[in-house]
């Protein structure tokens, strides 16, 4: 059995939508909320990376380093927001998260 | 050709089954556990493609930097996760849904797509070289931009997250450098007559 481009194609289906389903599911919990949206950039680079040996072409993984890049940056940036939160109001709660509401 | 599809069917697997461990657990710390679980087989899938560079970077960002910021974060917090749990059934039902949407989407997507018959501009090199080579071939050339990009998008997460979280003690003596530097023999040494027999 040949393992092609629609093998990998299918599992980055399948996390992609494995990600969208834990963003509900756990919609009172921020932690696993970014967790998803790791889960979903992961399968995104698994799709570039795909593509990228399948036609032999380099530029995929130049995205997917980049990619790479801006999940970091954003599970970073994403924690300290919560940590900052976290000091100030004593809680994570997504439904407490509405000092913004007009 | 055969070892490359148990590998895959192997990392596969225990890609889909740690990624739904990771949106199930009950506990968080479990879930982190879970995703650095996923990565580590997703560093394995980019092996299996001949993304080597990427599979390490997979595994050295995320494993080493992002789980541990996850991890260290999930245990910081004294937060009750338990009562986060409710009304899970109802909300599962909801999330599986609109995940099979996406997911019908996502097939019906893939399934009327074909191949363009012309290639794209291939920008890898003609010469045999490794991956990493070949990588940085391109990325100091043809994408310095991006790469410079990049490292900029690095400063500003970095910047951020130490301006979001840094806090200064009140009542707690800390090293001032300037003021340090800035003393002369006149304002560090007094000299100061004593009178015998007396203290100062």
């Amino acid at each position: 059995m040949i393992i092609g481009l629609a093998h990998y194609l299918s599992l980055a289906a399948i996390l992609f939508t494995i990600g969208i389903a834990g963003i509900i599911i756990n919609h009172k919990n921020i932690i696993i909320i970014l967790m998803s949206i790791e889960l979903i950039l992961l399968s995104v680079n698994i799709n570039l990376v795909a593509f990228s040996t399948q036609s032999g072409d380099l530029t995929g993984q130049v995205f997917a380093l980049l990619i790479l890049t801006v999940a970091a940056a954003e599970a970073a940036i994403g924690l300290a927001i919560l940590v900052a939160y976290y000091r100030n109001r004593g809680s994570i709660a997504v439904e407490d998260l509405n000092a913004l509401k007009g | 050709m055969y070892a490359e599809a148990f590998f895959f069917w192997i990392f596969a697997i225990a890609l889909v089954g740690s990624a739904l461990a990771v949106i199930l657990a009950r506990n968080p710390v479990h879930s982190v556990l879970f995703l650095i679980l996923a990565f580590v087989c997703a560093a394995g899938l980019f092996l299996l493609m001949g993304a080597e560079f990427l599979g390490m970077m997979l595994i050295v960002v995320y494993v080493g930097a992002v789980a541990v910021l996850f991890l260290f974060v999930v245990m910081l917090l004294d937060v009750d996760f338990t009562q986060m749990k409710q009304g899970f059934v109802q909300y599962a039902l909801i999330g599986g849904s609109i995940a099979a949407v996406v997911g019908v989407e996502i097939w019906y997507v893939m399934s009327g797509w074909t191949r363009s018959p012309t290639p794209a501009a291939a920008a890898s090199p003609a010469a045999p070289v490794t991956n990493t080579a070949a990588l940085g071939r391109v990325i100091y050339t043809q994408y310095a931009y991006f790469f410079e990009a990049a490292g900029l998008i690095l400063l500003t997460a970095m910047i951020g997250a130490i301006v979001l979280t840094l806090r200064h003690k009140v009542g707690v003596k800390r090293q001032d450098i300037n003021a340090q530097v800035a003393r002369t023999p006149a304002t560090g040494v007094e000299l100061r007559k004593v009178a015998s027999r007396a203290g100062i």
